[in-house]
């Protein structure tokens, strides 16, 4: 009991050392450089003016495709920020984040691919309810052909 | 007990530990996984909305509402506040505080603008009815862009807070660590806000 105090001072005095040390080396590393953000930033409007344009011009006559399309700008986008502005990489934190992110990834594509999976089954095969106007529990899909 | 401290205190016995070092930066990892975290809980909403989407309940549909100039505006405003943050932490890299500060400053107005832009169209939208409570799409979307609106705000009372430190500390490293904190921070809700202005706003007026 009695050593634990010296333990916590010893390594808090390590800890000091240590910062001062990698203070250091976050200057090159993390921060990026100008030409990074302003090409993520030049990306990045073009990625946002492309599909904003799409859907405000109506380009596409189909809905589907014009979702599908937006929803690939979008996915793009992401990675332009986690790149150019996040720094994400395969190195930072010797591999961790991208370990995090990709775990991450994994459970939010569980989440919403379940979601959605199970939600329109369970859409489609519910029986028709009351006769209220418009409210049909039907799937997005049916819903958007009856307006 | 607290003599013993105090004893073993003064003689300061010196340790030398054989263990590995921290992973360097262990905050900035440690905030990436809050961040991952948030990240679920913002897929959660998002997985909430795309399923009750389109449950308008006889009430008024996205493509009703929303009005794509807005947003475009708003978008705008956070990408552009998403670059500025960016050239603060270049500035602070060169040890300059007060360009630091003034894009910090700079930063802090877009995403302010921002706030602003929100909350006259949460205003609008709730002044023309089209209230939380009036379906299930209404719920879902306040609740998800409303979530991803208090991130902002409480991303500026963060970024105030640090506009203060630095004045008055500088960049010391604790400063210099917690810019890096609020530096994903901001640029994580921009890509959370890319989600939102496509699959609320773009999806939602096809």
């Amino acid at each position: 009991m009695s050593s634990a105090p010296p333990a916590a001072h010893g390594h808090d005095a390590a800890g000091h050392g240590h910062d001062a040390h990698h203070d250091h080396d976050e200057h090159g590393a993390s921060h990026g450089t100008f030409g990074g953000y302003l090409a993520g930033f030049l990306l990045s409007i073009l990625l946002t003016a492309i599909p904003f344009w799409l859907i405000m011009g109506d380009v596409f006559r189909s809905p589907t495709t014009a979702a599908i399309v937006v929803l690939v700008f979008a996915a793009i986008q992401i990675v332009v920020h986690m790149v150019y502005f996040l720094h994400m990489n395969s190195k930072s934190e010797s591999g961790w984040t991208m370990l995090a992110l990709i775990f991450t990834v994994v459970v939010v594509v569980i989440t919403l691919a379940g979601s959605f999976w199970v939600m329109h089954h369970l859409n489609a095969n519910m029986m028709p309810m009351a006769p209220h106007d418009d409210t049909m529990p039907m799937s997005p899909e049916g819903m958007r052909q009856m307006r | 007990m607290t003599t013993a401290t105090i004893a073993s205190g003064a003689s300061a016995p010196q340790f030398y530990t054989t263990e590995e070092h921290h992973p360097e930066n262990g905050t900035l990892l440690g905030f990436w996984l809050y961040l991952m975290s948030d990240c679920l809980i913002f897929a959660v909403l998002f997985a909430c909305y795309g399923v009750l989407g389109r449950s308008y309940a006889a009430g008024p549909s996205g493509k009703d509402l929303f009005d794509l100039g807005l947003v475009a505006l708003n978008t705008a405003f956070l990408l552009l506040s998403s670059i500025t943050y960016g050239f603060a932490m270049l500035e602070m890299a060169k040890n300059r505080k007060g360009s630091t500060l003034f894009w910090l400053g700079v930063t802090g107005l877009f995403g302010a603008a921002f706030l602003c832009v929100e909350i006259y169209e949460f205003a609008h939208l709730i002044h023309e009815g089209a209230t939380p409570q009036r379906s299930a799409f209404l719920s879902s979307f306040f609740t998800l862009v409303g979530t991803h609106g208090l991130h902002v705000t409480f991303g500026m009372i963060w970024l105030i807070t640090l506009m203060v430190q630095v004045t008055r500390r500088g960049l010391i490293p604790e400063n210099r660590r917690r810019l890096a904190c609020l530096s994903m921070f901001w640029h994580f809700l921009d890509v959370i806000w890319i989600g939102v202005f496509t699959f609320v706003y773009l999806m939602g007026t096809l």
